[in-house]
């Protein structure tokens, strides 16, 4: 494929929007916020399997192909390995890529570029090398897609120095986390979970960037401190509802970026609640509740009136059987349970 | 196992019949979706059947088959039990991987049948493993390995190739090319759409063969599966066939048109037999119907059973994770 035409690196003024707010699903606002990253910068592009053509496995990219062309919403082969070092080469060299990898489980056939390449070139080359690119995903179970389409792994990212790691949980999260995240000079991974793209409600028109470095407080409450992210956070305000209908006050934070961890929103609200759960997708050993949940112990044990609770899902390969894979997830009603426990 | 000539006419209507269940089963599959009876991502086989049912008249009991998640067909024609394909479709406890897989995840350790493998190319270096213990052990047995066009752009498509090949491992790759990974067509995902020359350049035996054609496979499968066993080494079969119906139950299909899956459905495998063996006397309408009532029967029993059979309990969620006993 040749374009012929001249990339000028400048940045486009983003598009005059009407003052009302907007009723939107998550998909249109990741959407949303794809075009208006491509408006903007003539260096970012879009690069995955199935992004143009298809329109995208989940419908994200959907009508972008026809808008920007085939140079920069890009089809790639199934080649996972390839396509996520070929983001971060052409990051390397001056693009702004935003690379889309199906979902989470096929990022293990691109784990060694994210981990040996992304992640370590900046140090490995004494500062010289940044990535600035942008991996998308999704993430999470729900869906009865069986053991290889419904894990959970943002975690283990997390786990990894050198990345940075985003997940998404509201429409205006959906919208605004992406330019902030191209905008950063070192690789970021935004997990989207796929039982959110059709969520729907409403947002402010001139909706745009957000921050990327704090936690959010999606109800106050004073009795216990309820911690989650991404595709569970419905759940722990479900939760939270629930909770309330017995008197209890539950506050509700979503931790939007997992890697750096917002310690400090983290031990504000429980030295105010002094009790705390957390509900997490993935499997409770080696978790990122567990890792939460050792800084609460590290860092304000002697606020804690009851020991830290985890909801996290169960240690098996989630099964395709609706009941079963049901009963390996955290429910509103398990969050609640442990939250009423610890209480007391 | 039935390796008689081709020019059988017993034979002949054993492959129709065999054909004509997976489309039966297939098309049951697409109505049981739409009516919310089987969920997850459910991928149909319709058109290609002349790839399952002409490869396995090459394959013996004792050998082992590694399939992906579009694997119905090669499920059935293993002569995995309708009652337990169709029970996994419902989630049950009865069903061939007790529930825990569904769709795309059909196995039978018994038959040899490794599973239903979902991730594009996951199960290649799983055959050329098992092909290699076979070697180790001194076991004179063929692995046969189904993936899609698709999964030739997997790093672990060539590293598979080329292990075997070196290794002179007892593989018999079956890819069906099917025109399309998803929505991307092979002229747009592949630098050379010669898929048999790939596969050629790891030194093995590769060569194309008309996938809608059930007796030009079986005759391609026969001779290949046969230079295996003696020793050959790997053998690659491009069949060239195409998919009739979506990629999966979510698919709007956006990226091909009606008239290129019509041009395509004029060569249906199923049809091609019916009327060659017509042509030459060997099959009636009546036969037809008989045969097509019968497999009906068998359907309707196998989804009356899998509606009534039984969940597993939910006590038991976490086994099956570890051996029994060893945790
Ligand atoms: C590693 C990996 N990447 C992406 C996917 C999503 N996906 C599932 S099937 C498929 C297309 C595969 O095409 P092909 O190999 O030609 O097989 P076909 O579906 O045509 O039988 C894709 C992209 C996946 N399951 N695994
Ligand atoms: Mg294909």
């Amino acid at each position: 494929m040749t374009s012929g035409q001249t990339r000028q690196h400048r940045p486009r003024a983003a598009r005059k929007r009407p003052a009302e707010p907007v009723t939107i699903t998550y998909r249109e606002a990741m959407r949303a916020a794809i075009r208006e990253a491509l408006q903007r910068d003539d260096r970012v592009f879009l690069m995955g399997e199935d992004v143009g053509r298809y329109g995208g496995c989940f419908a994200v990219s959907l009508g972008l192909l026809e808008e920007f062309g085939p140079e920069r919403i890009r089809d790639t082969p199934l080649s996972e390995s390839a396509f996520v070092g070929a983001g971060i080469g052409a990051a390397m060299g001056g693009m702004r890529p935003i690379v889309e990898i199906m979902t989470v489980n096929f990022s293990l056939l691109a784990l060694d570029q994210i981990m040996n390449n992304a992640a370590t070139l900046r140090h490995m080359s004494g500062g010289q090398v940044g990535v600035p690119l942008v991996i998308r995903m999704t993430t999470g179970a729900g869906r009865q897609l069986a053991a290889q389409h419904s894990h959970s792994l943002e975690g283990w990212f997390a786990h990894i120095p050198g990345l940075k790691i985003l997940a998404p949980a509201t429409l205006e999260d959906a919208r605004g986390m992406l330019w902030t995240a191209l905008a950063d000079p070192d690789p970021v991974l935004i997990f989207e979970h796929g039982s959110l793209y059709n969520v729907s409600g409403t947002l402010p028109a001139d909706a745009g960037p957000v921050g990327i470095d704090r936690a959010a407080i999606r109800r106050p409450g004073r009795d216990v401190t309820l911690i989650s992210y991404g595709g569970t956070l419905g759940k722990a305000l479900a939760a939270a509802d629930r909770l309330a209908g017995d008197g209890i006050e539950a506050e509700v934070i979503d931790l939007r970026t997992l890697r750096p961890l917002d310690d400090a929103a983290i031990i504000d609200s429980v030295s105010r609640t002094h009790r705390v759960v957390l509900a997490d997708e993935g499997w409770r050993s080696g978790s990122l509740a567990a890792e939460v949940s050792a800084r609460i112990t590290e860092q304000a044990f002697y606020q804690l009136d009851a020991p830290v609770q985890r909801v996290c899902g169960a240690e098996v390969p989630i099964p395709y059987a609706r009941h079963l894979e049901q009963a390996a997830l955290p429910q509103p009603e398990t969050i609640a349970a442990a939250a009423r426990a610890v209480v007391g | 196992m039935t390796r008689s000539g081709t020019g059988d006419a017993a034979h002949q209507l054993d492959l129709l019949r065999d054909m004509m269940a997976i489309r039966q089963f297939e098309e049951r599959c697409a109505e049981l979706y739409s009516a919310g009876e089987i969920r997850g991502f459910v991928h149909l086989y319709s058109g290609e059947e002349a790839v399952a049912v002409g490869v396995s008249q090459a394959l013996t009991a004792d050998d082992s088959v590694v399939s992906t998640y579009r694997e119905h067909g090669h499920a059935l024609v293993r002569g995995l039990p309708l009652d337990a394909v169709m029970a996994e479709m419902y989630g049950k406890a009865t069903g061939c991987s007790g529930g825990r897989g569904g769709s795309m995840h059909l196995f039978d350790a018994g038959r040899r049948f490794y599973g239903g493998n979902a991730i594009v190319g996951g199960g290649l270096p799983l055959a050329v493993g098992l092909a290699l213990a076979d070697k180790m052990r001194g076991i004179s047995r063929v692995t046969a390995c189904f993936f899609g066009d698709g999964a030739v752009a997997e790093g672990e498509f060539h590293e598979s190739m080329n292990l075997a090949a070196l290794w002179n491992l007892p593989v018999l790759f079956c890819c069906e090319n099917n025109r399309y990974a998803m929505g991307t067509a092979l002229e747009r995902s592949h630098s050379q759409p010669n898929l048999a020359l790939r596969a050629a350049s790891y030194g093995m035996p590769a060569w194309p063969v008309d996938g809608m054609d059930v007796l030009a496979v079986e005759r391609s499968a026969g001779l290949a599966a046969e230079a295996v066993r003696s020793g050959g080494g790997p053998h690659f079969l491009e069949l060239r066939t195409y998919r009739f119906r979506a990629h999966s139950m979510y698919d709007p299909e956006l990226y091909r048109d009606k008239a290129e899956v019509e041009r395509w459905r004029e060569r249906d495998p199923i049809t091609a037999l019916a009327d060659r063996m017509r042509a030459d006397g060997e099959v009636s309408d009546a036969q037809i119907t008989v045969i097509e009532a019968e497999l009906t029967a068998a359907l309707d029993a196998a989804v009356a059973a899998a509606r009534d059979a039984p969940v597993e309990p939910v006590e038991s969620l976490t086994s099956n994770v570890y051996a029994p006993g060893a945790v």
